[in-house]
């Protein structure tokens, strides 16, 4: 069943008192530009049980693994319900089936923030741009295959913005009917709880590439770009000498609107605009002289820097306390979106001028202000009157205070500040050596602090212990100027035509997704590493938001920027940065275009032809290193139903479950061959679904091994085995132990290792098997009846 | 103070670990095992024992309690190159999904576990993975030997001192040694 509300007949004569018509065909709610003539497959825009059968095949190998993150159930009044091992609720519930509740809660949530985002978007540009307004993210560059996602799951290919209203319409009453079934006394089994989870994925897929869509194509950003400016980011690039407005959250017209006025009035060069989160990677793609402070982690630290003269919030990933911490340092707030109202008035119908007066003179702590025009208009005159006033004012202490402070840290012999942070850091330790005059102690926490003053809350002496690692780090926010591509959208598809053959048949080993948030374990720098060292070994690393930000902030041992290295190209050895959170669906994009272009797999409407195409032979992994959010949960999910494993940090195991295939049950990791219908054992490839490793270390190895696939060719398999034999050798320092569900044919083996891993694979027992062309699903098998059967 | 978890958001449920008061009682448990395995992560060397590592602790721990040790992440690196007693590895959530399996053959072939012993995952995932087996692995006991308590195991030692655990660890090893 789908849940297509447009009607479509077709008649071949209508006679009626009024004419006679030949050939009359009529559609009702569709309103799409241009015909399509590719059939639509078996399931355009699919209901919440249209791909159920997929869901549970990919299920019944990666089984869900709970980590409740609560034993109680509190979200009816018949609880509190104790759950614990075994106990069932008030409604029935166990404790596994409320894990899978929450997580598909945590995607709907996920994928409402961002469909409700792209709604905000495409209601503003129609409003301004007009409804006919043309998508185009790239068709001078050649990029046909507009909208993978929207066609190969609502099955229609959009061609302007009135069009994205109608896809819209499916995706959020598709979310309307998921957040029904997490109610009390509704869906009662996990499994199918968790097949509603891989829905909310794909529709937020649908709903984040209808949002960059519209802005790539309304506000001109970077078309398929891979030579997409470099632009800045750090704390350090921020000229201190001008007016700063600073811009935090994910929804870029009001920032669009500062840059715009600015221009307008010839400010362009005496005011500075920089932001935190993505949509200061929005405002670079709209203009490369915009900056980037950091990741969603920095908005403590530059908000009390006190170099900010304005702050602009859009919606998503803001400090709930942005307006507390703002009036520490006298800088006014401007909140603008009805999402986010923060408790301030609307002075959205109050002329320009009274408001900028107020806030100069320090009336009001901010306005609320839905118009992004005058957004645009009040930040810039605001900036420009309050910085002279304000002299850049901080909180952030110099070295003197912080010694001071420190001497009063109590010790204490139980350290709530320590056990406070999420990452466990040895606060007491730094401020005792703080108190000694030495602040190295508290600038060592830096790289790995988040940002989340937690610490501060919990000190018992009420000490300002992240503004101390702040100010003790001075020297290196001084230095911290760097360089990242600026977001270039889709991928070409000339770009797939290269690479597509290559990376199905192995010989690119895999394509490594960095993105999601900043909860990192040890720091940013983490991630650098990873895609620094994929990138060396000519894996195509592909980036978004806060990890695309990190990827910038760092220098490799020689001193060099990744993005300065590394090409922009979907290509080998390529670093890609896709843009903010809403252009990930140009990965999971690329990958069906392969389907598409390489494989010529039909799309339009055929989603389980297409993931199982891409689960079997697209050597590709999503690492969220540092993911926070619900909207991380929702897109790791969206690359689930694709079949694409997503690993995630340590902090990742808060999600409440993975799903972990078994390597050591044989009976999990068969396939059909297409072309014989025969079952055939292609080993855990991938292994894992959705995975959190405990270091990075752990992630390289997982991640080089997640590449492998059921498709590759032996030279393919060789170059991946031999990525991963070298990786598991270099951290772990033993040969892997399951090469022998790894290697198909000898040919596999990579030449150099070869009498190395043969005695190992000898000393299993291991035999040789046939390499098939892949398949999951009995129905793609190519000869009929007789050897066909169920799995 | 003692049961409460080390990280001070992460609050457990109704049933919350035993507190390890002496360290007989780690001794006891694992004598009293069918058959235990230790889990070893990677902050295990974040255990500053001056001249002493942990790692060599666990190790001759394990080969006194005749018990295999699973080095979970990068951490059998560290084995490997101080040790020959067999390790195996595997991540911290791999082994943890083998352990709630009641059909998992172990390590050796022999068969499910009845008590497996955590050390040196960082304490958040410890915290989540031993939640997962409190809830899903009805046969199996754990034992934190962190220095953290950790409520979702079945026991735990309390928040406590570097020196404090050593002597502990050392008391364990004499009275394995002893009996
Ligand atoms: S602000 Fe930094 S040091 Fe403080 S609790 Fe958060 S991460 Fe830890
Ligand atoms: S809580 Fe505050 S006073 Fe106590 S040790 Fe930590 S910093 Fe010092």
């Amino acid at each position: 069943m789908t849940s297509r509300k447009s009607i479509h007949f077709k008649l071949d004569k209508l006679k009626s008192n009024l004419a006679e018509i030949d050939g009359l065909e009529v559609s009702i709610g569709k309103i799409m530009g241009e015909e399509w003539e590719e059939p639509f497959g078996p399931t355009p825009c699919p209901s919440l049980a249209t791909l159920r059968e997929w869901d549970l095949k990919l299920l019944k190998r990666y089984k869900p693994f709970y980590l409740p993150y609560c034993d109680v159930c509190c979200l009816c009044t018949m609880g509190k319900c104790d759950l614990t091992a075994g106990k069932r609720g008030a409604c029935g519930l166990d404790i596994c089936t409320q894990q899978s509740r929450i997580v598909l809660l945590a995607c709907c949530i996920g994928a409402a923030t961002h469909i409700g985002h792209a709604r905000h978007l495409v209601e503003h540009l129609i409003e301004k741009y007009g409804r006919d307004s043309p998508i185009d993210i790239g068709k001078s560059v050649g990029v046909d295959i507009q909208a993978p996602v929207t066609r190969l799951v609502y099955g229609e290919k959009p061609e302007t913005l009135g069009d994205l209203e109608e896809v819209l319409d499916y995706v959020e009453n598709q979310v309307t009917q998921l957040l029904a079934s997490t109610a009390t006394g509704q869906e009662g089994d996990k499994i199918d709880f968790e097949s509603k989870v891989f829905h909310a994925g794909m529709i937020d897929q649908v709903g984040m590439e209808v949002a960059d869509m519209a802005q790539i194509s309304a506000y001109g950003f970077p078309k398929a770009d891979p030579e997409a400016p470099l632009v800045e980011i750090g704390m350090g690039v921020i000229d201190t000498k001008k007016p700063v407005i600073l811009v935090i959250g994910h929804n870029v017209p009001p920032s669009v609107e500062i840059i715009d006025y600015m221009g307008e009035a010839g400010l362009s060069d005496s005011v500075e605009v920089a932001g935190i989160c993505c949509t200061s990677i929005d405002a670079t793609r709209y203009n490369p002289r915009a900056k980037i402070v950091g990741p969603i982690s920095w908005q403590l630290r530059f908000i009390r820097s006190g170099i900010a003269d304005v702050i602009v919030v859009d919606e998503q990933c803001i400090r709930t306390d942005v307006l507390i911490e703002a009036k520490r340092t006298m800088t006014p707030v401007i909140a603008t979106a009805e999402k986010n109202c923060l408790g301030l008035t609307n002075r959205t119908r109050d002329p320009a001028d009274e408001i900028v007066a107020d806030l100069v003179e320090g009336r009001a702590l901010g306005a609320l202000i839905f118009d992004p025009e005058k957004v645009g208009e009040v930040a810039v005159r605001t900036a420009m009157l309050l910085a002279p006033k304000r002299m850049k004012f901080k909180v952030i202490p110099e070295a003197k205070e912080i010694v001071e402070g420190a001497g009063k840290c109590a010790q204490c012999r139980f350290t709530p500040c320590m056990r406070a942070c999420p990452n466990n850091l040895p606060i007491r330790e730094a401020m005792e050596q703080a108190a000694q005059g030495d602040l190295e102690g508290l600038s060592n926490l830096y790289e790995a602090c988040i940002g989340c003053g937690r610490c501060e809350s919990a000190c018992t002496n009420e000490l300002p212990i992240h503004s101390y690692i702040i100010g003790a780090s001075e020297k290196r926010i001084r230095e911290e100027r760097f360089k990242i591509r600026a977001g270039r959208g889709a991928i070409q598809d000339v770009e797939i035509r290269r690479v597509g053959g290559p990376i199905v048949l192995g010989e690119i080993p895999g394509v490594i997704a960095l993105v999601g948030c900043a909860n990192y374990p040890k720091g940013g720098n983490e991630v650098a590493e990873i895609a620094g060292e994929f990138a060396k070994r000519r894996y195509i690393v592909t980036t978004s938001g806060c990890s695309a930000m990190s990827i910038g902030m760092y220098r490799d041992e020689d001193g060099r920027n990744l993005y300065e290295v590394y090409p922009g190209g979907f290509d080998a050895g390529g670093i890609v940065n896709v843009g903010s959170c809403v252009s990930n669906p140009h990965i999971a994009g690329a990958a069906i275009k392969i389907a598409s272009i390489f494989a010529k797999r039909k799309l339009r409407g055929n989603y389980e032809e297409i993931a199982d195409y891409i689960h079997n032979r697209v050597g590709a992994v999503g690492i969220a290193w540092g993911a926070i959010t619900q909207k991380a949960a929702s897109i790791a999910s969206g690359f689930w139903r694709l079949g694409v494993p997503v690993i995630v940090g340590p902090h990742g195991s808060k999600y409440r479950r993975m799903l972990l295939g078994r390597k050591d049950r044989k009976e999990d990791w068969y396939v059909y061959d297409a072309r014989t219908g025969d079952k055939v054992f292609v080993g855990p490839c991938p292994e894992h679904l959705f995975y959190a490793a405990e270091t990075k270390e752990e992630a390289m190895v997982m991640a080089a091994k997640l590449c492998m696939r059921p498709n590759d060719t032996p030279k393919g398999r060789m170059i991946k085995l031999a990525h991963y034999i070298d990786l598991h050798k270099r951290f772990y320092k033993v040969m892997p132990d399951d090469l022998h569900l790894l290697v198909r044919t000898e040919a596999d083996l990579p030449i150099t290792m070869k009498d190395e891993v043969m005695k190992i694979l000898a000393k299993k027992g291991w035999k040789g098997n046939v390499i098939p062309d892949p398949t999951l699903l009995p129905r793609l098998v190519h000869v009929k009846e007789g050897k066909r059967d169920e799995q | 103070m003692s049961n409460e978890p080390w990280q001070m958001g992460e609050i457990a449920g109704p049933k919350k670990a035993l507190i390890i008061t002496k360290p007989s009682v780690v001794v006891g448990m694992v004598k009293k095992a069918k058959r235990a395995l230790m889990v070893v992560g990677h902050e295990i060397s974040k255990y500053d024992l001056g001249e002493e590592s942990a790692i060599d602790y666990m190790i001759r721990i394990a080969e006194t309690f005749k018990i295999p040790i699973v080095a979970t992440a990068h951490t059998v690196s560290e084995f490997v190159k101080r040790s020959c007693y067999p390790i195996w590895w595997m991540s911290a959530l791999d082994i943890a999904n083998r352990l709630q399996d009641p059909e998992w053959e172990g390590l050796d072939g022999k068969g499910q576990y009845d008590l497996a012993l955590f050390i040196g995952i960082p304490y958040y995932m410890e915290w989540t993975i031993l939640s997962g087996l409190k809830h899903s692995a009805p046969n199996l006991k754990t034992i934190s030997l962190d220095r953290y308590y950790q409520p979702h195991a079945t026991w735990s030692f309390p928040n406590i001192k570097i020196d404090e655990w050593f002597t502990h660890m050392k008391e364990i090893l004499g009275q394995i040694v002893e009996k």
